[in-house]
């Protein structure tokens, strides 16, 4: 069976890394601004297990990683969305330019 | 004896200080009053018995007195030789002086219960009075030279919170202000004397100083005595340094002029710092290093006699002039101080040759009684008449018959009448003057001759001449029982310091020294005495126009004594004319254009950079983020330049 070589893979990671970057810097709501940043964890996972699997395939180390980011993201994603309802209790919004008290 | 003692003899006014200080406010006025004076007592009978243990128990080795340090802890070790200590020490002159302020002190403060009654901060009065005890005290018995600096800057501490006790009075802040300054200065001459001597015997201990410095051969002494700074050795100039402090604080010439400012104090303060205590801390300064001044420098010696009898003729003559009672009595302050200066300064060490050593002690002993006596009696006058000025009063003796009959006996101990406390003592100065420098000797006969006859122009003022009405009228009476009892207990001391046989008890070397006493000596000088005082008899018993008269006949003397020989002037000119003008101005120049300037640039041109970007944080979360991902590509673009190149 042909295997897909690693450059695919790693194409395929840059580019969800990307759209996560791109979606960060661009989008005003901040639920997609998390989502943004959940497409850019997952890319980083997506890097972890292939290296993991072309390059040491007898080893389970990346493996572990990938877990320990999912179970992070998860975390962050609570927090994240806890702050999120804080501040749309306090803005009536969720958008991320009314939220600009912190400056000089 | 133990140690606990001279512990408790600066604990308890300590003690009286700090409680006092922090809680005075919140007790009657009368407790504290009550408090502050028990604590001075209780010091009082302390020192009584260290006094007592030392001269009669403890303090004689083969015949001599030699100093003993009780107690002694090494607070500071800078180098492996030189170390600061903190410790006691006890010799005859400071068990004398020992005697000599707490007693004063226990009666100034009994005195004040009494003088000071009414008076806002009565309970911040006695606080202060408290302070002043306890670092005249820890003056007396410091084992080193160092201890006695740290003291010598809180007595002067103390004298400025008392001379500006009435603070709300701009006459009495610019006195305060100028008695610290004009000592704080002194103190500077004080201070680096410490250092040369110190820099030189490597040592701040007053035994070891003392006997490194004056043993001959010694590599130290032979150190000190060669190396030198413009043609004068340098245990000369570390003397001559000590003694300028010791001067700033005895209100010796030229840095006498904050003494009689410093009588806008509280007249109780007057009579004990600016009279008993503190002001001969210069003499006691003195007298502690007395053997290296005598045996290894006689020099420094001779600037301390000269100073000290032009001094005294000095401040006499101003004296004569004065109008106001409490300037008199400073300038007769000055002048005493004058008197044990120059004994010290004629002396010399060890046997006969130390006559002048035990006078000026001794007048130290007696003058603290009648001098504080005279103060507390013209504090007396001053409730009784509320004015300073000799014209408000006259007449008195009817209203005042007890203060009357102190002052008087004040005023002959003072004038070295016999058998006063004063004639002894001065007396026994006369007798070293006349056996070791003549012109001192003539000094010091003329000094006295003035001495008695402006205490008894003071005295007839005061209490005889023409009464004034409005006195008449108020007739306050005698003063309250408290000052009557403290005016008295001092004026048995001004009759019978004088039997004290002194000589036994303080000399130079310790051993035991018989004052002589020469009736066919005494003749002079008490005759010019007592016609000194029948010349102020004929000029101010009655009404007169004579002394109006002999003034204008004086002319422009007078007219320059009166107006104490222009000494203020002369400061005013150097400080405001030359110092302020050609020193002060340009540093103030420099300081505002050159090192201010260099710090309003360095801090404008961070205002700027920083004003231009703080726009940067603008509280936007996508900028940051932006910035962000600049700055990672940005590194890895570095990186990726150094790793391929």
């Amino acid at each position: 069976m042909n295997e897909i070589p690693l450059s695919h893979i790693l194409c395929v990671s840059t580019g969800l890394f990307f759209i996560g970057i791109y979606g960060f810097l661009t989008r005003r709501n901040l639920i997609t601004i998390l989502m943004s940043v959940e497409l850019i964890l997952n890319s980083v996972n997506l890097n972890f297990i292939a290296f993991n699997k072309y390059l040491y395939p007898d080893k389970p180390d990346g493996f572990f990683f990938s877990v320990f980011i999912i179970a992070i993201a998860a975390a962050e994603a609570a927090v994240a969305i806890a702050i999120i309802i804080h501040l749309y209790r306090h803005y009536r919004s969720i958008d991320v330019e009314d939220a600009d008290t912190m400056r000089f | 004896m133990s140690q606990n003692i001279l512990f408790l003899l600066l604990l308890l006014p300590a003690a009286g200080f700090v409680v006092l200080g922090l809680f005075g406010k919140m007790i009657p006025w009368r407790i504290s009053g009550i408090f502050g004076t028990l604590m001075i007592a209780g010091t009082f009978l302390a020192s009584c018995s260290v006094a007592w243990y030392y001269f009669m128990v403890g303090g004689k080795i083969l015949d001599a007195y030699s100093s003993i340090v009780p107690f002694q802890f090494t607070w500071l070790p800078l180098t492996q030789h030189l170390t600061i200590h903190i410790g006691f020490f006890i010799d005859p002159l400071s068990a004398m002086m020992l005697l000599v302020v707490t007693s004063v002190s226990l009666m100034v403060h009994i005195y004040s219960m009494a003088y000071m009654k009414g008076e806002e901060r009565y309970s911040t009065f006695f606080a202060f009075l408290s302070l002043f005890t306890f670092s005249m005290l820890g003056l007396v018995i410091s084992s080193n030279i160092f201890q006695i600096y740290i003291f010598w800057e809180l007595v002067g501490v103390s004298s400025f919170l008392l001379i500006g006790f009435y603070y709300d009075r701009p006459s009495a802040v610019a006195a305060a202000k100028k008695a610290f300054v004009v000592t704080r200065f002194a103190d500077l001459g004080f201070l680096v004397g410490i250092l040369l001597l110190s820099y030189f015997s490597d040592t701040l201990d007053f035994q070891v100083l003392i006997s490194r410095l004056t043993t001959g051969g010694s590599p130290y002494l032979a150190h000190a005595a060669t190396a030198g700074f413009l043609g004068i050795s340098a245990l000369t100039w570390g003397l001559c340094l000590i003694f300028i402090g010791g001067a700033g604080k005895s209100a010796m010439f030229p840095l006498h002029i904050w003494l009689p400012d410093a009588m806008e104090g509280p007249t109780p303060v007057s009579a004990l710092i600016h009279a008993a205590t503190m002001v001969v801390a210069g003499v006691y300064l003195v007298a502690r290093l007395f053997p290296v001044y005598a045996l290894s420098c006689p020099a420094a010696l001779d600037v301390v006699a000269y100073t000290g009898a032009f001094s005294a003729l000095f401040a006499a003559v101003i004296a004569c002039t004065q109008t106001d009672i409490k300037r008199v009595l400073a300038y007769s302050t000055m002048s005493q101080i004058g008197f044990m200066m120059f004994a010290l300064g004629v002396s010399g060490y060890g046997g006969e040759s130390g006559l002048g050593f035990t006078a000026s002690l001794f007048h130290l002993f007696t003058h603290a009684f009648f001098k504080a006596l005279l103060f507390l009696g013209a504090g007396v006058v001053i409730h009784a008449v509320h004015s300073n000025e000799l014209s408000d009063m006259g007449g008195l003796r009817k209203n005042l018959p007890v203060t009357h009959i102190a002052f008087l006996l004040a005023c002959l101990a003072i004038s070295g009448i016999p058998p006063f406390a004063g004639f002894f003592s001065k007396e026994t100065i006369l007798m070293a003057a006349f056996q070791r420098n003549s012109l001192v000797y003539w000094v010091a006969i003329i000094t006295s001759c003035l001495t008695a006859f402006y205490m008894f122009r003071l005295y007839f003022s005061i209490f005889w001449n023409k009464q004034h009405s409005h006195v008449h009228k108020s007739s306050h009476g005698e003063a309250p029982f408290l000052m009557i009892f403290s005016l008295l207990i001092l004026a048995i001391g001004a009759v019978a310091a004088g039997w004290v046989p002194f000589g036994d008890f303080v000399s130079s070397d310790g051993m035991k020294l018989d004052l002589p006493v020469h009736i066919d000596f005494s003749i002079l000088p008490v005759g010019l005495s007592i016609a000194g005082i029948l010349f102020a008899m004929i000029l101010y018993k009655n009404e007169r126009e004579l002394p109006g008269k002999i003034s204008a006949g004086f002319g422009k003397i007078y007219q320059a004594a009166n107006r104490k020989f222009y000494i203020d002037e002369i400061y005013q000119f150097i400080t405001k004319k030359l110092i302020f003008q050609f020193i002060g101005r340009p540093a103030a120049w420099f300081d505002k254009n050159i090192v201010d300037g260099l710090m309003n640039t360095l801090a404008t041109i961070t205002q700027v950079f920083s004003f231009s970007t703080s726009g940067l944080q603008s509280g936007k979360l996508q900028p940051y983020a932006g910035y962000f991902l600049g700055g990672v590509f940005g590194l890895v673009a570095l990186t990726l330049y150094i790793w391929l190149r």
